[in-house]
């Protein structure tokens, strides 16, 4: 049992270390800024998820318990990084860095990012 | 036991991770990518905390990583607020 | 009850964060759980006038266990159009989704399913909030992606919600 949980974790961890460097080798990589959000939102995420999975499973061989506070950060980070994203991407679109055909939003209102008045700074 | 070596290897990637996101931090085109470029560091540094947590054996880092996730959230949202409405807090 | 508890999903949030935070099961924890979740949404409540609105709770974690996996098949797909499709075959499109939901808490799931899965990424809001602007990495055929979104989340979180 214990030799088929450090398997499991040793595997969780490869594959987590593999997508860290591709969410990063993916934000050097790929040519368009919005494309380049891509990359590390998702790719990020799951290479730290690796990291706390194990960490919470770990002391299972010798304490028997399973750490829960990873969870915790496991879920406030898959809550943040859509909210992390959006807020780049409206950056990249209010700024003209995103590609500048925008489809119509067919509602007959603009993009909120675009239509709205903006107090000065 | 070959779990010492897959946190090695998980480790030594994070690293190398870092070190693409920082030399992104110096050749970014454009403010938004620096800043999308020190939310991914801030998430990687989180992965190297928790994963050297696993190496020590301790569950303390644990709170570092924590501290961590909730500073570069903020710290992302605040950043990108500024550019998009020229103040944080309205 | 609605007085001393104006959102019991809140209520029952922070009693389980507090736990994960503390990762220990004692008696002390729960007394302080209890504690902060009664006194936090007391006294944001009159920042929050609406509760929201779940009508099959059970269905929402059906709904999550299907994300996390997707979240999981997503990340190959994104690792293979990052390590080997060549720059320039990388066809990037935005996608228009006219919104069926109108509950906030809905579409704000929404918006962050889509963020997580498939090549696919939230990037704004019509100012009515009618439809959601989606940037998708790689989609040589933008219909085909709205309508597999429409039909895989919304639907669910339309059954959920509404």
């Amino acid at each position: 049992m214990t030799q088929v949980l450090d398997l499991f974790l040793s595997a969780i961890l490869v594959g987590g270390g593999i997508f860290a460097i591709v969410g990063s080798y993916g934000l050097l990589r790929l040519p368009r800024p919005m494309q380049r959000l891509h990359a590390p939102t998702k790719a990020t995420t799951i290479g730290v998820g690796a990291a706390l999975l194990a960490s919470s499973l770990g002391g299972l061989p010798l304490t028997g318990t399973v750490s829960i506070q990873e969870w915790l950060i496991t879920l406030f980070l898959l809550l943040t990084a859509p909210i992390s994203a959006l807020f780049l991407a409206k950056t990249l679109i209010l700024r003209g860095e995103a590609d500048p055909n925008l489809p119509d939003s067919g509602t007959g209102s603009p993009w909120a990012t675009l239509g709205e008045e903006r107090p000065d700074p | 036991m070959i779990l010492p070596y897959a946190l090695i290897f998980f480790l030594s990637s994070i690293a190398l991770a870092l070190v693409l996101n920082l030399v992104r931090l110096f050749t970014a085109p454009t403010v938004t990518d620096r800043i999308l470029t020190l939310d991914t560091m801030t998430v990687n540094a989180i992965a190297l905390v928790v994963a050297y947590g696993i190496w020590a054996g301790t569950g303390l880092y644990l709170e570092v990583a924590v501290i961590f996730a909730l500073t570069g959230f903020v710290g992302t949202v605040a950043y990108c607020k500024f550019l998009l409405r020229g103040s944080i807090i309205e | 009850m609605r007085r001393l508890f104006p959102h019991p999903y809140l209520t029952l949030t922070l009693i389980v964060l507090w736990f994960l935070l503390v990762n220990q099961w004692k008696l002390g924890s729960l007394v302080m759980a209890a504690f902060l979740g009664t006194a936090i949404p007391l006294l944001t409540s009159a920042w929050w006038p609406d509760r929201a609105r779940v009508k099959h709770p059970l269905g929402l974690a059906a709904y999550s266990a299907l994300v996390l996996w997707d979240v999981i098949v997503a990340n190959f797909q994104v690792a293979r159009i990052v390590l080997f499709m060549p720059r320039d075959r990388i066809q990037s499109n935005w996608i228009t989704i006219p919104l069926d939901l109108r509950s906030p808490e809905a579409i704000s799931l929404l918006a962050g399913t889509i963020t997580m899965t498939p090549g696919t990424l939230t990037s704004d809001m019509s100012a009515c909030g009618r439809a959601l602007l989606v940037h998708a990495l790689h989609a040589p055929d933008p219909d085909a992606v709205r309508d597999e979104i429409k039909a895989r989340y919304e639907a669910r979180l339309k059954r959920i919600f509404e």
